[in-house]
């Protein structure tokens, strides 16, 4: 129940109610769009807009830039690999200890 | 699938692994028990047991799984309300369809539905309000069900019944809160939970900073997390370099869909539309004050337990089962007398065997019942 799935927008079905068509992987729906529209922008600002869908309401849009920076700094994590396999075969005690 | 893919890349988990390995490592020391981190949601006990993390992690990393599934923490006696109103001959019962196979003390909403009650099964309240539209001489009533993740869809669906004047929908109201329930958890006099991951959704809607209290008053990190199991190994590597620096606070993995600040027009809606009860009633964990709410006073119409004399039912959990001491935390699913036996997803006794966000359900779905001779 409490899981979302991203989706895109990808029509206004009804401006006046809010409602929205979204695209989950090839599935089409319309959902609420309360929860992610702009008051100062036209609903149309929406289309093709990454969001959250959550039993029939868009809740949350999809952040490109943050998922990006969430990569990114695991690919960083990727890259360490190397150098903590190479710490890793030596002793644990040769890692700066916290205290 | 996009934002899923990315997130679910096996070279990226190796490589969290090893680092989480390390750490908690160099945590052990000093240690009696493991490092024990609790998941507060239902969502994230399903992911982390559908692939496997606790198999891939070192022993000494322990998941206590929270009691953030909304179908288990509900009493039996709500589903005999639920039952209750169903069974009226003028009323469509729509639910998600979570609930429709909890048990309650003479039946659940499935059995009532075989025997002829209309309960209707639906994804959205949305879908709810329509069958209103459709059938303006029937009673609708949506069970409404869930934390603040599924809280804005109901208060946005009965502002859309008000908006358009639908008299014949009302919603059943059965929403909790996380934040009374965290505190009443840490309030525990021996709770050895030494940092949470923070529920992804119910964090979408309210935000990062109704969660301070958990590091300033009571010492624990808690960082919110995404469903994928990056995401959570991600976040379990957080929390353990915060308890490496000695630190306590709240971070935020997922800021990818959750804003620090949550979903104002959500808010909005929530505090519109709902009011704290007094007190409400959970399985295993007892009332908590603050903890459930009802509608409004301007939204009493659309109120289902105003319209109908809802019987509140008080019924006591079935004596063999352990759901409380699971849902805490206290025990293991494979420590309940009933669990794999007289308690199944097929024929389930407790809430927790029920839903696929449960406990039980997760250890006998993808641990099967090989822990219970433990």
């Amino acid at each position: 129940m409490c899981l979302g799935i991203p989706g895109r927008i990808v029509a206004i079905s009804d401006p006046d109610a809010m409602l929205a068509v979204v695209d989950v992987s090839g599935v089409r729906r319309t959902v609420d769009v309360v929860c992610v529209a702009q008051e100062s922008a036209p609903l149309e600002e929406l289309i093709g807009v990454w969001v959250l869908v959550h039993v029939g309401f868009a809740m949350s849009r999809i952040d490109e830039e943050e998922a990006a920076a969430t990569l990114k700094v695991l690919a960083e994590i990727g890259e360490m690999d190397g150098e903590m396999e190479a710490l890793r075969t030596g002793s644990l005690d040769l890692l700066p200890q916290a205290n | 699938m996009r934002f899923v893919d990315e997130f679910r890349d096996p070279a990226l988990a190796t490589a969290l692994i090893r680092e989480i390995g390390v750490l908690s490592a160099r945590l052990e020391r000093g240690r009696a028990n493991p490092i024990a981190v609790m998941e507060v949601c239902g969502g994230h006990t399903h992911a982390i047991f559908r692939y496997g993390l606790e198999g891939l992690l070192p022993d000494l990393i322990e998941f206590v799984h929270g009691p953030g599934c909304p179908v288990c923490v509900l009493p039996m006696g709500r589903v005999d309300d639920c039952v209750a109103i169903a069974e009226r001959p003028e009323v469509i019962f729509a639910t998600f369809g979570d609930a429709m196979r909890v048990p309650g003390s003479r039946k659940s909403l499935l059995q009532a539905k075989a025997e002829g009650a209309d309960v209707r099964m639906v994804y959205s309240p949305l879908d709810a309000l329509e069958l209103a539209r459709r059938n303006p001489g029937r009673e609708v009533v949506f069970f409404g069900l869930g934390f603040e993740t599924t809280m804005p869809s109901t208060a946005l669906t009965v502002l859309r019944a008000a908006r358009e004047g639908i008299a014949n929908f009302s919603v059943f109201c059965n929403h909790i809160t996380i934040i009374p329930t965290l505190r009443a958890l840490l309030e525990q006099p021996d709770f050895g939970i030494d940092g949470f991951i923070g529920p992804g959704h119910v964090s979408m809607v309210i935000g990062t900073a109704p969660y301070r209290f958990i590091a300033q008053e009571f010492g624990r990190p808690l960082v919110v997390a995404g469903f994928e199991p990056i995401d959570l190994l991600q976040s379990l590597l957080m929390i353990l370099r915060q308890m490496a620096a000695g630190e306590a606070r709240i971070e935020n993995q997922y800021a990818r869909v959750v804003p620090e600040q949550g979903n104002p027009a959500a808010l909005k809606a929530v505090a519109q539309v709902y009011e704290p009860r007094p007190t409400f009633e959970w399985r295993g964990l007892g009332s908590i004050a603050g903890s459930g709410v009802r509608l409004t006073e301007p939204y009493a119409a659309f109120d289902a337990e105003r319209r109908f004399a809802v019987p509140d039912i008080k019924v006591a959990d079935p004596a063999a089962c352990r759901c409380g001491e699971v849902l805490t935390g206290a025990v293991k699913p494979w420590a309940c007398p009933v669990f794999g036996t007289g308690c199944t997803p097929e024929m389930p006794l407790g809430a927790l065997m029920v839903s696929s966000e449960g406990a039980c359900a997760a250890y006998y779905q993808y641990g099967g019942v090989r822990g219970a001779a433990a």
